[in-house]
């Protein structure tokens, strides 16, 4: 069983994914359309640019936004999780000793392991409390679908299976086995989910950035004030 | 009855289509057929898959359910903070639907979504500045209008409004005749006070071509005597078109994109046979969305740009101060405290934040901001034909509320507000709200304290 998921299954995980997201890209790219959205792309490319970077950057950076600043209490929740969502598994020392066993044979730096064990309670911390302000704020409940909340299930099953695994809760076969598959679930729920935001939010940010930047006042001031 | 005498999926092209829509008193028979009216599903599902593209989709699929977006939009917020206020829950409720069910939909559902389109969103832009995602409900509610009035489900105001652009290239109708002479009654009206004041009409190579709002030429034409008056103290070469001077679009409130189309090309039309070297809009904010900032992609021209440059009426004010051609009596600036509004069409949305303040630090002394302020200003509450609308003139003036309490605080009692929606909301805001408080165009302000040079003095003076 774990010679299969951690083997062919993970192999076909990570191909699913970044051709996943490589068609998201190709798909986002040529579906815009300079008349329809109406925004020249191409035309003032500078400004573009420019409206595109600010666009990214600004909303990167923890309080960098209005957005960000007004709703404080919640930009912390988001920035921690997904922090803690991109950095633990890609650092991690297990999953990079594994590379360096493996034909790929290196590995990255990894974290220190009681900062990792430190990462993923947060990110369920933070989950937690995302969740619990889904069911308490009207405005928000109001949005939320079962939909919602499978995602975020999704996103922190990986973690909280890894965590048991790691600190040999119970059978620790049994959690290993079903984190790797949970693992291998959100990473191919990215592309097809909502969860494919993780690039989106790029291309999304990108090309609002551009529609400022270059029809919406860009080219008469110094950048939109995000 | 599936398709009304007045209500149907037809749009309005000639004079007695429109006399008798204006016949029908504020659309009582024509709201009765929109509840007969029936779907072309297919119809409209064949428009969904050809124009909703990766953009749109995109916007409706990875919006996050977070509702950061939830305070940024003034109907939320005077609405008592109603959930289904949400610029998220307002659009994934309609457009959303509409996309989830390819089309299939049934009348009440579009009079839903046609309430919603129009009485809870005035497509201010403000909630895409606080969204992650930068996910705009303005752009997506204006593409909302779009597949509503393809299928007849419009408010009849705005039905009447597309159909004069169609008519009269014009949102009223105000025929070129009519125009014509009104410029002509203004010069007379004012020369004796302004020796060697001109209206020029169709002058050639001209440094600026002005473009009006219909509104002026019908009800306020002393605006325009304004506008050539400051031309001439600032010694400018302008003129206006006969035809392609009206800069205002209801029809991109409608929805109407092949009358926006029409509209915005009669001005093009006039820029290249006038050949201006600029053009210069009046204070309007969704004439200037319309003709310089969307209206090029309306026309299929590929750089995004109008024909030649154009200007709003407070680029050109600001440039007049700036350098010197217009000047200012210093005794005569605004004493008292005065604050402005910025509209999101010109501010917000085309970047003239700076203009307005350069105008104010020339002409008052105790100029205060609102809280928010420039791009990030709230809709003046009456946007995106919300003012116009007779159906939702209730959930207008709730609206107005926003506009109140930010005044309010400033503590002024003059509000300068260089666009005629917002002048519209603000003096309707007062007639409702009592908060005693006066509101202006800059024209007029202008007038009372610029210097006039010797020679253009009046000779009785
Ligand atoms: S802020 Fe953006 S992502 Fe969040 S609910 Fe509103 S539209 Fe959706
Ligand atoms: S565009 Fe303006 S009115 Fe419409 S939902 Fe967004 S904030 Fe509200």
């Amino acid at each position: 069983m774990y010679e299969f998921v951690s083997g062919p299954l993970a192999l076909s995980t990570f191909l699913i994914f970044f051709l996943g997201l490589v068609w998201r890209f190709i798909w986002y790219v040529k579906g815009l359309n300079w008349q329809a959205d109406r925004v020249a792309y191409t035309q003032n490319a500078r400004y573009g640019v420019r409206g595109a970077l600010r666009s990214i950057l600004c909303w990167l950076i923890p309080y960098g936004t209005h957005g960000w600043r007004y709703y404080s209490g919640f930009t912390a929740l988001v920035f921690i999780f997904h922090f803690g969502l991109l950095i633990t598994p890609v650092f991690l020392l297990g999953h990079n000793e594994l590379l360096k066993q493996s034909w790929i044979g290196f590995g990255l730096p990894a974290l220190p392991e009681a900062l990792a064990d430190a990462l993923t309670i947060a990110v369920m911390v933070a989950a937690l409390f995302i969740l619990v302000r889904r069911i308490a704020l009207p405005p928000v409940r109001i949005l939320t679908t079962a939909y919602d909340i499978l995602l975020l299930v999704i996103a922190v099953a990986p973690f909280f299976t890894g965590f048991m695994a790691y600190h040999q809760i119970g059978n620790y076969n049994f959690w290993l086995i079903l984190h790797i598959l949970c693992g291998e679930i959100m990473l191919i729920a990215i592309p097809f989910t909502k969860l494919s935001h993780f690039i989106l939010f790029f291309m999304s940010r990108a090309q609002i950035g551009m529609d400022f930047g270059i029809k919406r006042g860009g080219m008469k001031s110094k950048g939109f004030p995000w | 009855m599936p398709e009304g005498t007045l209500c149907n999926k037809k749009t309005i092209d000639t004079q007695e289509a429109l006399h008798a829509l204006l016949a029908d008193k504020s659309g009582k028979k024509y709201y009765e057929e929109m509840k007969q009216l029936d779907v072309n599903a297919t119809v409209l599902w064949g428009v969904i898959r050809k124009t909703l593209k990766s953009r749109l989709r995109t916007w409706l699929e990875i919006c996050a359910h977070c509702g950061m977006c939830a305070d940024s939009c003034f109907l939320y917020l005077t609405n008592g903070r109603d959930p289904k206020q949400v610029p998220s829950y307002k659009i994934q409720s309609t457009l959303g639907e509409l996309v989830k069910r390819k089309g299939k939909v049934d009348n009440d559902f579009m009079h839903h979504c046609m309430d919603t389109a129009w009485s809870k969103c005035t497509c201010c832009n403000r909630c895409a500045m606080y969204c992650p995602f930068g996910i705009d409900m303005g752009v997506m509610f204006g593409y909302l209008r779009g597949l509503l009035f393809s299928q007849g489900f419009v408010p009849w105001e705005l039905k009447i409004g597309s159909g004069m652009h169609r008519v009269y290239r014009a949102q009223m109708d105000v025929t070129t005749e009519d125009w014509v002479e009104t410029c002509e009654w203004m010069c007379e009206e004012y020369e004796e006070d302004w020796p060697g004041l001109t209206f020029p009409i169709d002058k050639p190579d001209a440094d600026i071509m002005y473009t009006v709002n219909a509104r002026e030429v019908k009800h306020y034409p002393e605006d325009l005597a304004e506008a050539a008056i400051l031309f001439h103290l600032a010694g400018e070469n302008w003129t206006v078109p006969s035809q392609g001077w009206e800069e205002t679009s209801l029809a991109m409130f409608a929805g109407d994109w092949a009358a926006c189309k029409m509209q915005v090309e009669s001005v093009y039309d006039a820029m290249k046979r006038l050949k201006s070297k600029r053009m210069v809009v009046t204070e309007c904010g969704h004439a200037y969305r319309a003709t310089v900032v969307e209206g090029p992609y309306w026309a299929g021209l590929k750089t995004g740009k109008t024909p030649i440059e154009s200007l709003h009426y407070v680029e050109w004010l600001a440039e007049a101060l700036r350098t010197g051609k217009l000047k200012i009596d210093p005794s005569k600036k605004i004493k008292e405290p005065v604050t402005y509004q910025d509209s999101c069409n010109y501010i917000r949305n085309a970047g003239l934040a700076e203009c307005a303040r350069e105008i104010m630090s020339y002409i008052a002394e105790d100029f205060r901001e609102m809280t928010p302020c420039r791009e990030y200003n709230f809709c003046c509450g009456g946007g995106g034909g919300f003012n116009g609308i007779g159906r939702y003139r209730e959930q207008r003036n709730i609206g107005l509320k926003i506009k109140r309490d930010q005044v309010l605080d400033t503590g002024a009692k003059l509000v300068i507000a260089p666009c005629h929606n917002c002048w519209d909301a603000i003096r309707d805001m007062e007639e409702i709200y009592h908060i005693g408080i006066r509101w202006s165009f800059l024209k007029p302000v202008l007038l009372k304290m610029v210097l006039v040079p010797e020679h253009l003095k009046p000779k009785d003076e």
